[in-house]
């Protein structure tokens, strides 16, 4: 009986396997487009009383591939903006595994934008060897400091993590305002700014605008993956986020886990403000605002919490915020509708249940802790 | 039904069964774990659709696509989970899909209240349809399920594993109410694998064994033993002789041990006992008398409130799971799906839960994916887990296979001591078999063995010492070989007679 092993030819099974990953995911895209199509099209109908014109949503979807991958340049753009949402999904994903529903991506990456600035603005006269590696760290302890406080929080007295997390954004917003206009001002500089980067400018290595945080983004994608399925602390925070009380039988210490994983997601959140401001902006005012946090929530669930699936949604929601300019100039379409499709594809996954049933999908086999299941228990639940 | 047939990946779960079903009869389905008569059961209802086969009632086929066809045909089915809602009373978990409205926008409360009370009354029960279903012990829970099928005029019942979880009065309460609905004509279908309630209460049996019907019996032409080798496949001993003990020196010493539940109560209220090498101490007890948080302080899972717990000699009080776990103590937990089991990890993971992090299993914090997947199918095979491959789920494996799991992994290797909660609850007579066997094995090999168990049966069977548990305390020991059932019993439900006899409060969840 035992012996009755499934009888699937093996590249048949592999692809069954694969479909059930990526069908939810994909088929949440396909109808975001379409329902994005049909929202173009009453626009400019309805709204711009412009003549009725079916061929307008592929016009825009051309124009939005095209300002994304369309050129070297834009390529290059695309890989730019998809360097933060990778490291700062991957840093979700992971405490997605350990059923932790960190929304502090936000405050995390502005403290590690904060951190890496720190350092460079003292290492002016550092050599790029130094100050770089510097300025990266900087940043990443910053983060992983800015989730260490809600993990901590949370082992000590069960404080949830979405509230403390969401309390820990407002605090580096704050934070990050009065550094820029106290303690890190460039003296005479109005509005107030940081020192330039300077030696700890990260080095452009593709085009004009592609900078060494592209290699670190992808890089840690191999790392994280062989974190959580191939080290025994991976499988520990995976453990923890499936079944705490068979964890806890197995010798984890589940406290120890959830601020061990809420400093890792803090850390590659850090680690996505430190190469943006290192890499793109080089300087900071008090202003300096990103989306980043929270598209990298959509990222990691887009991704199932899995780092190679977090890369492709990473990619996508990068191709369609480098795409979204070009797209306004050449075909009209204002820049919104990236923000509208993101919206629509994060609510088609979390309508998860039912695209399955009308994909008629089973339950994957072996389905963990992936973000939705989360979400969904997320509230008001203690550890023990 | 007829001809039904269903494959699921690698497996056929049934092949060609037909059954039929007449008016006022209570027929048992009698088959091991994962032999398929969930999945038989879930095609009736409308969970599962079907490869090949139809089902018909009163002579005309009929299509069942999901539970609501099964409901609208008069087929309710009462899980082995019940599915009710802590938070809500009994009234409201009745009428839940059924509410009877006092107007398009409000539930009639008053009305679905007084026409509960009327239904359970003609069936000879009480229960207070205002109470809030977390307050009702586990028997009582299982009458709001039935009284929701009775409430939607159930005219076929589906039962799966109704007494899995009752005391033995329970038991009976629930065989009286099922004969009632039997003799008003409604048909009810039992499933089960405990055969002597099945030879009790059914009017047919039939057998199902891998996927296959393999007979059909009435009980005055059969007994324990034949069914139970229809079951299996072949012989199988109902009661494992135990042989002679040969204790050696004390390996678990327990000393006055006070242990607090979740909600803080002093449940286990100083217990002092002694377990040597080489034998079996049974505890016997009404559920709830505290022997879970017992054993959960033992493998250090639940602080010690006041007291010592000597492993080996060695005072191991308060000393965390992974310490007790490392002195080769095996644990079977009496939730499997709480501490027992990773469900949404496969077969692999669980097998390695306690070691994965030390050789051969990983090496530093490098996991070796070859060692553990041949331990794995090393396992699987030496204990006869079905299963269609070591990658699947745990959550995939039926009942007995995922407590197979358990044992397959906790006694794996030399055991200085077995904690042993409810090993069997669930399980067929085969498992029961091959897990008894395990134990007297561990014992003869020198392991000292602590076997808690709501089944009197088992306790005697086994045990060479018995503890009687009653109200977190141990009452009194006797000698496994001559203890007296009616005694046991009488111990379990009074604690020896000092006490008023006070009702058993098994209300777990």
């Amino acid at each position: 009986m035992s012996q009755a092993i499934a009888r699937l030819p093996r590249p048949l099974a592999i692809a069954r396997y694969l479909w059930s990953l990526i069908a939810v995911p994909l088929v949440a895209f396909l109808l975001a487009l379409v329902v994005g199509a049909i929202v173009i099209i009453l626009s400019s109908t309805l709204v711009l009383k412009q003549p009725f014109d079916a061929t307008l949503p592929l016009t825009a979807y051309q124009a939005l591939a095209q300002g994304a991958f369309g050129s070297f340049n834009s390529l290059v753009g695309t890989l730019v903006i998809t360097t933060p949402l990778l490291l700062a999904g991957l840093g979700v994903g992971i405490g997605f595994r350990a059923g932790l529903f960190n929304i502090g991506a936000q405050g995390q990456f502005l403290m590690g934008a904060v951190g890496a600035v720190a350092v460079a603005a003292n290492m002016q006269h550092s050599p790029p060897s130094l100050a770089i590696p510097a300025a990266l760290v900087g940043g990443a302890l910053a983060g992983a400091a800015w989730g260490f406080v809600p993990g901590f929080l949370k082992a000590v007295s069960g404080a949830h993590e979405v509230v403390t997390t969401i309390m820990m954004n407002y605090i580096a917003l704050a934070s990050l305002a009065w550094i820029v206009s106290g303690p890190l001002k460039q003296a005479g500089s109005n509005p107030p700014t940081t020192p330039d980067a300077g030696p700890a400018a990260l080095p452009i290595l593709l085009g004009s605008t592609g900078h060494l945080g592209i290699l670190i983004a992808f890089g840690a994608v191999p790392i994280a993956w062989f974190l959580l399925f191939r080290t025994t602390r991976g499988f520990e925070i995976r453990a923890v986020g499936a079944n705490p009380d068979a964890a806890r039988y197995a010798g984890v210490n589940p406290r120890l886990m959830i601020v061990l994983t809420m400093s890792i997601a803090g850390m590659l959140a850090g680690l996505a403000g430190a190469c943006t401001i290192l890499g793109v902006s080089h300087r900071m005012n008090t202003t300096f605002q990103t989306k980043v946090g929270f598209d990298s929530i959509t990222v990691a669930l887009l991704g199932r919490s899995n780092p190679i699936g977090i890369l492709f949604a990473a990619l996508l929601f990068g191709a369609m915020r480098a795409g979204a300019p070009p797209m306004q100039i050449n075909a009209g379409i204002p820049v919104e509708l990236v923000d509208f499709i993101q919206a629509l594809i994060l609510l088609f996954l979390i309508a998860n249940v039912v695209l399955r049933r009308l994909l008629r999908l089973r339950g994957v086999t072996g389905a963990e802790q992936t973000g939705f299941q989360t979400i969904t228990r997320s509230y008001g639940e203690g550890v023990t | 039904m007829r001809g039904i047939t269903k494959h699921y990946p690698g497996v056929v779960a049934n092949d060609h069964i037909d059954l039929d079903l007449r008016r006022g009869e209570i027929h048992a389905l009698l088959g091991e774990n994962g032999a398929g008569k969930t999945t038989l059961m879930n095609i009736l209802y409308g969970l599962a659709v079907p490869d090949a086969g139809e089902i018909l009632i009163d002579g005309r086929p009929v299509k069942i696509a999901g539970p609501s066809d099964a409901i609208a045909r008069g087929i309710e089915m009462v899980h082995q989970h019940f599915m009710l809602i802590p938070v809500l009373s009994v009234a409201e978990n009745v009428v839940l899909g059924e509410e009877t409205m006092a107007n398009p926008i409000f539930l009639d409360k008053r009305e679905a209240s007084r026409r509960i009370r009327k239904l359970a009354g003609r069936f000879g029960f009480e229960l207070d349809p205002d109470t809030k279903v977390q307050s009702l012990s586990v028997g009582q829970q299982q009458r709001v399920e039935i009284l929701k099928t009775l409430y939607r005029d159930a005219q076929i019942l589906v039962l799966d594993e109704p007494t899995a979880v009752l005391t033995p009065a329970e038991t009976e309460e629930i065989f009286t109410l099922l004969r009632n609905l039997a003799s008003e004509g409604r048909s009810i279908i039992f499933i089960s694998h405990k055969l002597h309630e099945v030879l009790e209460l059914a009017d047919r049996i039939t057998v199902i064994r891998r996927g296959r019907v393999v007979g059909e019996r009435r009980p005055a032409e059969t007994d324990e033993k034949e069914l139970a080798e229809m079951m299996v496949g072949r012989a199988v001993l109902l009661t494992v002789d135990r042989g002679q003990s040969h204790p050696g020196e004390v390996m678990l010493k327990v000393t006055d041990l006070h242990v607090r539940d979740d909600r803080g109560t002093e449940v286990v209220r100083g217990i002092d006992v002694e377990i040597r090498r080489g034998e079996i101490l049974g505890i016997a007890g009404v559920a709830g008398n505290g022997q879970d948080e017992f054993v959960e302080a033992l493998v250090g899972l639940r602080r010690v409130a006041a007291g010592r717990i000597w492993l080996n000699g060695r005072d191991v009080t308060g000393a965390s799971p992974r310490t007790i776990n490392e002195a080769n103590v095996g644990y079977v937990p009496a939730d499997r799906h709480r501490f027992g089991l990773i469900l949404a990890f496969p077969l692999t993971d669980n097998l390695v839960l306690t070691s994965y992090y030390k050789p051969p299993f990983a090496h530093g914090i490098l996991r070796d994916g070859r060692a553990t997947l041949e331990a794995a199918r090393k396992r699987v095979s030496e204990y006869d887990i079905r299963t269609p491959s070591t990658e699947v789920a745990a959550q995939t494996l039926s009942g007995g296979n995922q407590q197979k799991l358990i044992v397959a992994r906790e006694f794996d290797g030399d055991n200085t001591l077995l904690v042993l909660d409810q090993p069997t609850r669930g399980l067929d007579v085969g498992s029961i078999e091959f897990i008894h066997k395990r134990i007297i094995e561990k014992r003869d090999a020198g392991t000292a063995v602590l076997l808690v168990s709501a089944e009197l049966d088992e306790v005697l069977e086994i045990s060479d010492r018995i503890a009687v548990m009653y109200r977190g305390k141990l009452v009194a020991f006797l000698d496994g070989r001559t203890a007296d059932k009616n005694q046991v019993g009488l111990l379990m439900a009074t604690g020896g007679a000092t006490d008023e006899p006070r009702e058993a409060t098994g209300s777990r969840t």
